[in-house]
């Protein structure tokens, strides 16, 4: 047993990190936010790097990686708060792979590989998905309805772009007109899709934590800086304590997923929960201990707190999952139907 | 990154477990203590070089990884059997003495901490010296031929069953508080000891007082150098939170099964409200035990256990709190009569906060040494 990562993670996670911290720095991510967009020249650099085909398997396009590296990737992107659709595309990506058929696969996977076609995936409720992140330029949408996935193409859907507080990403209101059933396993999908969310959740909150510490240091109230009063030292302790829950938690399912399948839905359902209310909690904090400055468009925290409630919203509320959990646990069936 | 057990850990568990089966001492007696019971169990657990998993082979221990020795403490616990009972003296005092003990302490103290023939207790909390250790009142002066002990322990676990006390002392009271200090090994059935047993809330006696009048402890039997108790203690204190979360976090899952047992038979196991709590206490005793698991891997790198070894302690102490807690709100009279399983434990649970470190002082621990937080001056509140 070794919870470290590898050479090549650490390798990963450090590329990652080194270069969103040039190409996804909060001026950047500001800009996006402020109506400029994506930065369609990072989209095309990840795709070069080999990033967006990194969870698919060789013989459809990707580079074969385990649903720990596509993790990695994921915590680093939310850590960053870049604007991409990396994530979408990602849990496209996984849910196909273990859901569709070898036919649905192979018109698929490769597009979602090399980011020309890419895809995006949520539950839906009646054939209409709330917050359905990137579908606006998405080639295919994975949409879940009880225990039941479809996969239409664009042309096939009604996609009405919404505007949410997090404005980070972009997210549509989508209505399906058609599509094709997979039929394969939904639940593995799924659930590798839901550790990869809790990555970016993870990374979140370690960004909202480094960013409060640094802050409470600098920060003078009654001469001296307000980390000292055991009020604020204490709550930047209790956001050390939920990132690091988040991050148990989401590397524990991702081995789940890559050597201990059995294990992965009690695992994934972990996860989404615990890495949900995790971001939630430190992001929320974050703002606290940020005082007034906290509370301005001016500052950074927000974007995290936003982005941390839209990431939180998708594949099931942590309520939901430890519903399943709570089920798994006492041997009750249907476990995914509590999360539609 | 791997979860699974390597095939040497997976031998061990393996070996651990049938021998665990073969040669179960059957139920723990309830009502009283069952002292003498936990002393037979340690001795067949050392009779099956099992009693110092822990320990080095040079020492008759298994020189066990630090994986390994999780696993002895989620097995045995899965078996529902207790750790052995000089646990102070296995976890405590034989790495304090291997690593600061002179040859002629190691060769007289060690062997019989594992066979359970003398039994350890801990000496270090006073009235006015808990969270502020270095406080310490407890007196040492110079006599001739040793150290003449005077003053007062608490919380002192299993002290009236104990040989030996690892005993913190006073010996420089000019000198700066944490410089004062010394490690004695003193021998609890000397004249001038006397032992009261603490009754704590739950209604047991579980802790006890010691008063010392005029003690002796030889010069042979002091632990390092005079007045260098504070790092001798360290030692002790830095083995204190290693390990114990990997028992407490299996025995959680066992009480939460045991929880869902009784939600079932209530017919509410489909309320969505007790769902929800039930999963998230799953949640988190499964995230206990992934952290745990984090800062093993970590040690065996490092070598030491970090500053982040108070997350596991924090935890584990508010997530056993937070399981009996919901099983009073759920079960009523069953989680409330004094006989109940449930009734031990919720308030048992209370003192798992404050025991080995109060979960206020850990925060202290991961603001300062974890996240870099400047600490606030003694004296400089407003």
């Amino acid at each position: 047993m070794n919870f470290d990562l590898d050479d090549d993670q650490r390798e990963i996670k450090n590329t990652a990190r080194d270069l969103l911290a040039q190409r996804s720095r909060f001026e950047q991510v500001r800009h996006a936010a402020e109506g400029g967009g994506y930065d369609d020249s990072l989209w095309q650099e990840l795709v070069a790097l080999g990033w967006t085909g990194i969870g698919i398997d060789e013989d459809h396009g990707g580079v074969g990686f385990g649903v720990i590296e596509v993790a990695l990737l994921a915590e680093e992107l939310g850590y960053a708060v870049t604007p991409s659709r990396f994530l979408a595309n990602a849990m496209a990506g996984l849910v196909l792979s273990n859901a569709g058929s070898e036919e649905q696969k192979r018109r698929w996977l490769p597009g979602i590989a090399s980011g020309e076609a890419p895809g995006t995936i949520a539950y839906a409720r009646d054939g209409v998905a709330e917050l359905v992140p990137d579908a606006e330029g998405a080639a295919v949408i994975v949409l879940v309805e009880s225990d039941r996935a479809t996969v239409v193409e664009a042309g096939d859907a009604t996609i009405e772009t919404v505007e949410t507080i997090d404005p980070t990403r972009t997210y549509a209101r989508v209505t399906s007109n058609g599509g094709e059933t997979l039929d394969g396993l939904l639940e593995a999908g799924l659930d590798r899709a839901e550790v990869v969310l809790s990555a970016e959740l993870t990374g979140i909150a370690q960004r909202a934590l480094e960013l409060t510490v640094a802050y409470v240091k600098e920060r003078k109230q009654f001469g001296q800086p307000v980390a000292v009063f055991q009020a604020v030292s204490h709550g930047c302790a209790e956001m050390f304590l939920e990132t690091e829950s988040a991050r148990s938690a989401t590397y524990g399912a991702a081995t789940a997923a890559d050597s201990d399948p059995e294990n992965l839905p009690f695992a994934a359902s972990i996860a989404k929960a615990t890495a949900a209310e995790a971001a939630l909690r430190v992001t929320r904090k974050a703002i606290q201990l940020h005082g007034g400055i906290g509370f301005t468009w001016e500052a950074d925290v927000h974007w995290l707190f936003k982005r941390a409630h839209l990431d939180a919203s998708q594949l099931g509320r942590a309520h939901e999952h430890r519903v399943r959990i709570a089920r798994l646990a006492a041997g009750l069936g249907k476990p995914l139907e509590a999360l539609s | 990154m791997d979860l699974t057990l390597s095939s040497s850990e997976l031998a061990f568990r393996d070996e651990l477990r049938a021998w665990l089966v073969a040669n179960h001492p059957g139920p723990v007696p309830g009502d009283d203590y069952g002292f003498e019971w936990r002393r037979d169990w340690q001795r067949k657990l050392h009779e099956g070089g099992w009693a110092g998993v822990w320990w080095p082979t040079e020492y008759g221990g298994r020189g066990a990884s630090l994986i390994e020795q999780a696993i002895f403490s989620e097995e045995i616990t899965r078996q529902r059997l207790p750790s052995p009972v000089n646990v102070l003296g296995i976890m405590l005092a034989g790495p304090t003495l291997m690593v600061h003990g002179t040859d002629e302490q190691k060769t007289r103290l060690l062997e019989p901490i594992l066979s359970a023939d003398e039994i350890w207790c801990q000496g270090f909390s006073e009235p006015d010296a808990g969270s502020d250790f270095a406080n310490v009142q407890t007196r040492a002066e110079k006599v001739d031929g040793g150290w003449s002990i005077t003053g007062q322990k608490v919380w002192t676990s299993i002290a009236h069953e104990s040989k030996w006390c690892m005993l913190v002392a006073r010996t420089d009271p000019d000198a700066p508080k944490h410089k004062g200090l010394t490690y004695f090994v003193l021998d609890m059935h000397v004249d001038g000891v006397e032992v009261r047993p603490l009754r704590q809330m739950t209604g047991q006696a579980e802790f006890n007082e010691i008063f010392f009048q005029n003690a002796f402890v030889p010069d042979d039997m002091v632990l390092g150098d005079i007045n260098g108790g504070w790092g001798v203690a360290m030692t002790t204190l830095m083995n204190e939170r290693s390990g114990l979360a990997f028992g407490m976090q299996v025995a959680m899952r066992q009480n939460l099964d045991e929880l869902v047992e009784q939600v079932r038979d209530r017919g509410l196991i489909d309320d969505p409200y007790l769902l929800d709590r039930i999963g998230g206490l799953y949640a988190r005793t499964e995230v206990l035990r992934l952290t745990g698991y984090r800062g093993l891997s970590k040690q065996q790198h490092t070598g030491v256990p970090g500053p982040e070894g108070s997350l596991p302690k924090w935890m584990s102490a508010e997530t056993n709190q937070a399981i009996s807690e919901l099983a009073a709100d759920v079960l009523g009279a069953d989680a409330l009569l004094q006989d109940s399983a449930w009734a031990y434990r919720v308030q048992r649970s209370r003192g798992n906060s404050i025991e080995g470190g109060t979960t206020e002082i850990l925060k202290n621990i991961i603001a300062e040494r974890v996240l870099g937080l400047p600490r606030m001056k003694a004296g400089a509140a407003t």
